[in-house]
């Protein structure tokens, strides 16, 4: 077997570069083909947010932009908190032959460890939620 | 601990979640929280010595977490790190980019 760390998919379309740039770093584009909606705010540490079917969304944060060759952005890991560290990376390869374009998806990063796994016995957790726990009495106590 | 393949990880999780009794010993713990071996025998068709068993292995797989008490008074509390290293996996079989390229071929198309 073998923890599947990076994805990697590469595909001919018959157009040429800049439409396909377009497609996957425009609002237009990405709420078309990719979410059901799209906001962009196109520049390196700029956020794009995609809304799908059923209402979930994504928050992308773009890390490589360099027209019309790489659109590159990390996310989150689908069933993670959305605040958790752990993000994969996702970068798109555009690169122009004699049919139109060849582009490259790579996505990177599944196989990542949480810090707490490295904490010993996995006990951060409990001390966590009971120090939490304990705050949370003490300000419920304050306001009483 | 010394740092841990996250392969290892969730292998574990999946050998735990494979076996109907543990998935219920720790359904049982994430829906209602620590609980004794005690406890869980009261609330599932599974004897008291069997949950002993499948505790002993869902700790080992650091899944569960023995909170510290006199014996037969010990609570298990569920540890969601392992599960989330899972769910890394998960996410990778589930992303998809066929289905997201074919739609981008798609609307290039159109």
């Amino acid at each position: 077997m073998g923890f599947p760390d990076r994805i990697e998919r590469s595909i001919s379309v018959a157009h040429p570069p800049a439409k396909v740039w377009e497609a996957i770093t425009t609002a237009e584009g990405l709420g078309t083909w990719f979410g059901h909606k799209a906001t962009v705010d196109l520049r390196v540490g700029g956020l794009a947010q995609l809304t799908f079917e059923g209402g979930h969304s994504a928050d992308l944060r773009i890390e490589r932009l360099e027209p019309p060759h790489v659109f590159g952005y990390t996310w989150g890991i689908s069933g993670l908190p959305a605040d958790d560290p752990r993000r994969t990376y996702v970068e798109f390869t555009l690169e122009p032959v004699a049919e139109g374009t060849r582009l490259t998806v790579v996505e990177s990063g599944f196989a990542q460890l949480p810090d707490d796994l490295y904490a010993g016995a996995f006990g951060g957790n409990v001390e966590g939620w009971q120090s939490e726990l304990g705050e949370l009495v003490e300000y419920l106590d304050a306001r009483a | 601990m010394p740092a841990r393949d996250p392969e290892a990880v969730a292998e574990e999780v999946f050998a735990a979640l494979a076996d109907p009794s543990r998935r219920s010993i720790l359904a049982a713990l994430a829906s209602r929280g620590p609980a004794t071996a005690t406890d869980l025998a009261a609330s599932l068709p599974i004897t008291r010595q069997a949950i002993a068993k499948h505790l002993g292995l869902l700790t080992e797989a650091g899944l569960v977490i023995a909170e510290p008490g006199e014996r037969r008074r010990v609570r298990y509390r569920l540890q969601s790190a392992p599960i989330q290293v899972a769910q890394q996996f998960l996410a990778a079989l589930a992303r998809d980019w066929d289905s997201s390229l074919d739609a981008l071929r798609r609307h290039l198309s159109s």
